[in-house]
């Protein structure tokens, strides 16, 4: 149901929005301060009820995620917000972090009171330049306040927030990965167990949160957990408001925040103001590393107790965005950043774009997924080229299925499931294109 | 020759290092630093100065360095452009962007300008899917691009402007 909130992006295009003053007259900070005065499992409690799904593609309910942090413990503990934004169709967070950057300090703080930690670490991509350039410049205004440092608003709780740069890998925006880059190391996934919040940044407890997550904290602190989970039509599974993005032949892409529970017939046509330049062929659900949905999908669940039977008949576009729903279709929620095709572009090269990406991407450290990637590339190359033959196909299908489930990380998968996604869901228009060396199709992906 | 931190940016070091509680967190900043110090490369005798400061092995810098695009172990141009060509901007003509900046330039991608001006480059998703085409030129985004506006960012850094 469609449904525009403005809890995260009311400041958008207002003068000067990213500066504290601003921030501060919308009633900024003030969650902050109350914060540091609560008890840390309230605060946990209170974000627990606002059954936030990590915002940053997994969908782990950030509540139980803070929860996993020791009660009692010796060591330094740690928050990193994940601002390495790079998923393909994926815009959001960059809007936060100029638009808006101080509502993530303040997530920042109240964050660090409810996990026991005391410096955050906010990891950007280096190619975002002015986001970093609005976070460094927040820091210092909540600074010179005094509501950052040794006592935040004279409370003897130090916090201090720092911003740390990568130096352009997607890969570390995998959680691990993101560790050891901000260790000073190659940006390569980590093994878990251990889990961050036994043993993350420099081996100590941590938790790793999407900048969008950290940012919607005040918001829940100030409506109260329970609210804030009941703006969402899937209250309680899947709470709140986010953002959500669309991209590609869409008449008027863009971040619209709404409550979640959206669907994405209401995201392409009402907010995106429609498909462009033909019909809708498919769309990429949230981010490049979820399966495509094609046009005419329809829901198939008549068992009673099938999570999904209420949607049984209907098309897919029509299935609120949740991410236990979107599961459910054989998809996944991912970002909510959609990225939508006309049918005047061709799906073979629109796979072929992807694997492209997931091959420059892949770290290397495991052999399914860097050799996987490339030979995916490889036989891409030759259908486009028109040299490939039918069994080819088969032999993505099978390169797709021996990355998945082999892999350190979720890369793997990422990479193999729109794959499989793409080959599975348009496979007369693959056969097509291969028996006609390509004459079958547009050769085209823009308009 | 050795490489040396211009003296402007010694104080940045230090800051860098109160970041971390180790030296070693503080190496990929570091070695942004020295890249920009050093025309936008990292020489050996760069990679050398920051194992030397973080007390890193050379190895593990170097490392470092390969892993991540957007360190340069060779001389780069003056100015970098990078064309996006991830599919959100290629359903909205990243191709023709790009083909356009090969032609003008005079050179394809990965290329640098002969008289050492610009590098153009690539770029896999820049977080600027609902803009596209977009292209970053050094620390820029210039975004929903026509190729008249390439044109007029192109000749500004090919005739010495930023």
């Amino acid at each position: 149901m469609l449904k525009r909130t403005d809890h995260l992006s009311k400041r958008y295009g207002q003068k000067d929005s990213w500066t504290i003053d601003s921030y501060e007259r919308d009633g900024g900070y003030k969650q902050a301060r109350r914060a540091l005065h609560m008890k840390r499992e309230d605060i946990v409690d209170e974000v627990k009820a606002a059954n936030l799904r990590g915002r940053g593609g997994a969908g782990f309910p950030m509540g139980v995620k803070w929860g996993f942090m020791p009660p009692k413990s010796d060591k330094p503990h740690y928050l990193v917000v994940n601002a390495d934004e790079g998923e393909p169709g994926t815009f959001k967070d960059r809007t936060l972090m100029e638009h808006d950057p101080h509502s993530t300090i303040e997530g920042c703080i109240i964050a660090c009171r409810g996990m026991g930690a005391h410096v955050a670490y906010i990891y950007v991509r280096d190619e975002l330049h002015l986001s970093k350039a609005r976070l460094w410049a927040a820091i210092e205004e909540a600074k010179a306040k005094g509501y950052l440092g040794k006592r935040p608003f004279g409370i003897p709780y130090e916090v201090e927030v720092y911003v740390h740069t990568g130096a352009g890998a997607y890969i570390c925006g995998e959680e691990t990965a993101l560790l050891n880059s901000l260790e000073g190391k190659r940006g390569e996934p980590r093994l878990k167990p251990p889990f961050p919040a036994q043993a993350g940044a420099f081996g100590m407890p941590t938790t790793v949160n999407n900048l969008e997550s950290i940012a919607a904290v005040p918001t829940i602190m100030s409506l109260g957990g329970d609210n804030f989970s009941k703006l969402s039509t899937l209250h309680p599974r899947d709470g709140g408001c986010r953002l959500f993005g669309v991209s590609g032949h869409v008449n008027t892409p863009g971040v619209f925040e709404c409550a979640v529970g959206l669907t994405l017939r209401e995201l392409i046509y009402d907010l995106g103001g429609g498909v462009k330049g033909g019909e809708l062929l498919g769309v990429i659900p949230g981010g490049s590393s979820t399966p495509i949905l094609r046009h005419d999908e329809m829901v198939d669940a008549p068992a009673d107790d099938d999570p999904l039977h209420e949607w049984h008949g209907m098309s897919v576009l029509d299935v609120p965005m949740g991410v236990d729903t979107f599961r459910g279709i054989g998809t996944m929620l991912g970002t909510c950043c959609a990225i939508v095709l006309s049918d005047k572009a061709c799906p073979v090269l629109a796979m072929h774009n992807l694997m492209r990406f997931y091959r420059h991407e892949s770290c290397g450290q495991c052999t399914p997924c860097r050799e996987g990637s490339a030979w995916l590339v490889r036989i891409l190359d030759r259908i486009v080229a028109g040299e490939a033959d039918l069994s080819e196909l088969n032999r993505l299908h099978e390169i797709a299925n021996n990355i998945m489930g082999n892999t350190i990380c979720a890369f793997g998968e990422g990479t193999a499931m729109p794959a499989l996604g793409f080959l599975q869901k348009f496979r007369p228009q693959f056969e097509a294109f291969v028996t006609s060396g390509g004459k079958s199709s547009t050769r085209r992906l823009d308009l | 020759m050795s490489f040396e931190l211009s003296p402007d940016n010694n104080p940045q070091l230090a800051e860098i290092l109160s970041r971390y509680p180790n030296k070693m967190a503080a190496c990929i900043p570091v070695m942004h630093l020295a890249q920009r110090d050093n025309g936008g490369w990292l020489s050996e005798d760069a990679i050398a100065w920051v194992a030397e400061q973080l007390d890193l092995p050379t190895a593990h810098v170097l490392g470092v360095a390969t892993f991540y695009s957007l360190f340069n172990i060779e001389p780069v141009g003056e100015h970098q452009v990078w064309v996006c060509h991830t599919l959100s901007c290629a359903l909205n003509g990243a191709d023709r962007i790009l083909s356009h900046c090969e032609k003008r330039l005079g050179i394809h991608a990965s290329e640098t300008t002969p008289d050492g001006k610009v590098s153009l480059w690539t770029a896999e998703c820049l977080a600027s899917c609902g803009t596209g085409p977009m292209m970053q030129v050094d620390r820029d985004y210039h975004e929903g691009l026509t190729t008249e506006q390439v044109d007029v960012i192109l000749d500004r850094l090919l005739s010495g402007g930023s």
